[in-house]
């Protein structure tokens, strides 16, 4: 199977035979030609990645000769709908803008099933993690990674009380990133904190042999505490915590990534906060990677808002440094995020990225100035007593008891309001067993103590042989199990959308093929309280259903408020049935100008009868709109109101290759009138042969045009290159005639 | 617990360190408080690590779930569950497979318990 840019990804297709699909590849990936220089275009980049074989540019590209450069660090996206199968269709979208890190979030409450879920139920914000999905979501990431001529990194968390199962199936799955972090268990899952130490280390193992790149989980002290920027110092201890856990564990900094984010955000001076802090984490973790994470914690439901803060935490990318650079899609305030705004998330990492590109050649960070070495000196210092107090009350377990996480004072600063947990308490506690002195398992990637001795020396160094090997070996003794749940699977789900799939039927969609959802901006003349009932009574009278208003925004409290509205249209197009007239022709700028310069090329123009309306036809001619001038074609503007006569009358003095004409006011079909009477004209005069006339105006149509006699009509939406294009090849079709 | 910022007086015996100095220290302590963690993780095992084993020798998930659920009520995850169904596969010359299926079924633990001396610590 192989994806063309032009269809769609087949879902069935990617379901068929899935129980023997195994993953092409295991590990994470870096991007690769990071640190060289590259010539991309026009211009020369220093902080850039190999290029894609196929990608969506942003949209000003055009301008660039839609060039797409790909910044140095991984770019991630996080994919949460609920529907593993319209996520997929969302991963190839965000692949094509550049992501090469899909983060998958589990469905709510999946933390506290003991064992893997399996089939494919629907989720509550994110999908139930199972094996189905995963290798489902795999495959098809194996195909979209070729397409766009890049590897993809396939991710999601290794957390809850199953997290050793989760890392075995991740392992032999070719999931490439995990979350792991015991401390998140215990602090933001209730999970029994003796438990998720101990599950923690065989599935780091696992992870380890996988070559699965780890994220940690410190990133959620900061949305978690009251006045973020205040837990730095603990955030500091957290990731160590959990990297040396995972070094002791076996596996390699390279692969231990710390989940930071810039604490803070406007109107807060951000980055006389978050510039220090930055660099003393960069400091301390220097030999581990840094996976930066954008700030969510003072989001609100304003898209623009948080796409400012969000550039403003690349910013601080950019002065430091990221390996992996997460991105949070700027609808996360207001809704799970939807399609449109996933793209947006990765187009402002690969935007900002491509304009600060070398932005350090000519700037310096003052490391040695007195403000950053005495704020970073500060924060590693803080760190450090930190650190000295939990071994000095007896450990990192009394610790948690005595609340010393998530406090929301200044560390050494108090407040008593951080997170309490008991090691005698949570979910799984009592579930922690001594091992025996028989103790043993037969199996590749265990931690602990593994008494494999007992049956024989040979089995010490490679326990799995006493099996012939495990599944990490031998794939094919997997276990795949399709469905359990006869009523919530991706079968049901598709039976009901089948109306949508491969036939001309369409629906507008933010989330889910078919959700029907659609978005209104609107400003409202009144308060923010009255606009937004007012909204909600617009989205009735536009015959939405589920009508929601998700922003206000006061733009000033007495005159107006800017609100948007979702809601769901229940009715589907069928697009064979639209009638869609033929793209204009447009030639390239290089090919136009080049046909003007082996042959110049006059015009004359004007609005015909009694007409005052210029302004189409400056657009059209003009060059600081964009119009023929551009090309080099000599225009004369006649005026407005011109006789038709007048006008053939110059174009013969002036010896013009073309008449253009506009025609605004229909009214009565005097515009067709006055075609057919330039037409006639010009043949009276005996020129009409080796003229051009053309007309255009937002009524205009190109049928009725050239039924009155023009060579070609322009109506609404028509750009100078549109007519330029016509011109000159209309001229060579008149050559060749000749 | 409350407390006022009392980091100037707490940082005294710090201020003297090098940059290099304080961060070699950060790590002395980070390893000094998981190394515990470490240790008691090496020495005990859990359901789902269990299960994880299982899965690894080629179980699914939801025979693993009642083999270990098995092995708990009997008294022998300390054995390692990947132990039990080994030595359960050579006592009854059976596949590993084959002998996991078995212990999905309570009642074939009665042939499980001589196997390891004394069965529950």
């Amino acid at each position: 199977m192989e994806l063309k840019p032009n269809e769609k990804l087949d879902i069935k297709e990617i379901l068929k035979d899935l129980e023997n699909y195994r993953p092409k590849r295991r590990g994470w990936h870096w991007r690769e030609g990071v640190g060289e220089a590259r010539e991309i275009g026009k211009f020369d980049y220093y902080e850039t990645s190999k290029n894609l074989i196929q990608s969506q540019p942003l949209p000003a590209a055009k301008y660039f000769d839609n060039i797409d450069p790909q910044p140095a660090p991984v770019i991630t996206t996080e994919i949460a709908s609920g529907r593993f199968e319209d996520d997929i269709r969302r991963m190839r979208m965000a692949a094509w803008h550049g992501a090469d890190h899909i983060m998958v979030i589990r469905t709510a409450g999946q933390s506290h099933f003991e064992s893997l879920i399996e089939g494919t139920p629907q989720g509550v914000g994110g999908i139930p993690i199972s094996r189905k999905q995963v290798r489902a979501q795999r495959k098809a990431l194996d195909l979209i990674e070729e397409e766009v001529g890049r590897p993809i990194n396939y991710h999601s968390y290794v957390s809850g009380v199953a997290g050793p199962e989760i890392a075995v199936m991740f392992a032999e799955e070719g999931v490439n990133g995990a979350h792991q972090d015991p401390q998140y268990n215990v602090l933001y899952r209730n999970i029994n904190m003796v438990r998720s130490f101990v599950d923690a280390a065989e599935a780091k193992k696992v992870m380890t042999w996988a070559d699965i790149a780890q994220i940690d989980g410190a990133h959620n002290a900061n949305a978690t505490a009251r006045e973020a920027w205040k837990v730095m110092p603990e955030l500091m201890v957290q990731h160590a915590l959990n990297s040396m856990y995972s070094v002791k564990i076996g596996m390699k900094k390279s692969n231990i990534c710390l989940s930071t984010v810039p604490p803070t955000a406007p109107p807060a001076p951000c980055m006389r906060l978050d510039l220090p802090y930055a660099i003393a984490l960069r400091e301390l973790f220097r030999e581990y990677r840094m996976r930066a994470q954008m700030n969510t914690k003072y989001m609100e439901s304003s898209t623009r808002e948080a796409t400012v803060t969000h550039v403003l935490n690349l910013l601080i990318s950019e002065l430091t440094s990221a390996d992996i650079q997460s991105t949070i899609t700027p609808d996360e305030g207001r809704n799970v995020p939807w399609h449109i705004f996933n793209i947006e998330a990765v187009d402002t990492a690969k935007q900002a990225f491509n304009g600060m590109d070398g932005l350090m050649k000519m700037i310096k960070v003052d490391r040695e100035g007195e403000y950053l070495s005495t704020k970073v000196r500060e924060l590693k210092e803080r760190a450090v007593l930190f650190m000295e107090e939990i071994l000095e009350i007896g450990g990192y377990f009394k610790a948690v008891e005595e609340g010393f996480f998530v406090d929301s004072g200044y560390y050494p600063e108090r407040n008593g309001d951080g997170i309490v947990r008991k090691i005698d308490g949570g979910v799984g506690v009592g579930t922690v067993f001594e091992r025996d002195k028989e103790y043993m398992a037969p199996v590749t990637a265990h931690f602990g103590y593994n008494n494999v001795e007992q049956y024989g020396k040979e089995y010490v160094n490679n326990p799995s042989l006493l099996i012939n090997g495990s599944t990490f070996e031998k794939p094919e003794k997997i276990i795949f199990i399709d469905e359990l749940d006869e009523t919530d699977n991706v079968n049901v789900r598709l039976e009901e959308v089948k109306d949508l799939i491969n036939t001309n039927i369409i629906k507008p969609e933010m989330e889910w093929l078919g959700d029907g959802v659609v978005l209104l901006t609107m400003f409202l003349p009144t308060d923010v309280r009255t606009a937004e009932f007012a909204a909600l009574e617009i989205g009735k009278n536009l015959n939405l259903k589920d009508c929601e208003v998700i922003h206000r925004e006061v733009l000033q409290q007495a005159e107006g408020t800017r609100i948007e509205l979702k809601g769901r249209v229940d009715f589907t197009i069928d697009i064979s049935k639209l009638v869609i007239p033929p793209k204009p022709e447009e030639m390239s700028e290089d090919e136009i100008r080049a046909e003007i310069s082996r042959k110049p090329m006059k015009v004359v123009a004007a609005t015909v009868g009694e007409d005052e309306h210029s302004v189409g036809l400056r657009e059209i001619i003009d060059i600081k709109h964009g119009g023929i001038e551009k090309y080099g074609i000599e225009c004369h503007i006649l005026g407005t109101s011109v006789p038709v006569e007048k006008l053939v009358d110059a174009a013969i003095e002036l010896n013009a290759d073309a008449i253009l004409v506009s025609t605004i006011i229909s009214h009565d079909d005097i515009h067709y009138k006055n075609m057919k009477k330039l037409n006639n004209y010009a043949i009276e005069k005996g020129v009409r042969d080796k003229l051009i006339i053309a007309a255009g105006g937002t009524q205009v149509s190109n049928e009725m045009a050239v039924k009155n006699g023009m060579d070609a009509g322009f109506g609404r939406g028509t750009k100078g290159s549109h007519v330029a294009t016509f011109l000159v090849k209309k001229r060579r079709e008149i050559e060749n005639e000749n | 617990m409350r407390r006022e910022d009392d980091f100037e007086e707490r940082r005294k015996h710090l201020a003297n360190l090098s940059e290099s100095e304080l961060e070699a220290y950060f790590w002395e302590l980070a390893e000094k408080i998981v190394d515990p963690l470490v240790n008691l993780a090496y020495n005990n095992t859990t359901p789902s690590i269990e299960r994880s084993v299982l899965l690894r020798m080629g179980f699914s998930s939801i025979e693993a779930k009642s083999i270990v659920e098995n092995a708990i009520d009997r008294g022998l995850i300390g054995k390692g569950v990947g132990n039990i169904v080994y030595k359960y596969s050579k006592h009854k010359s059976l596949g590993i497979r084959e002998a996991g299926l078995k212990l999905i079924d309570p009642n074939s633990w009665d042939e499980v318990k001589p196997l390891f001396n004394g069965g529950v610590k």
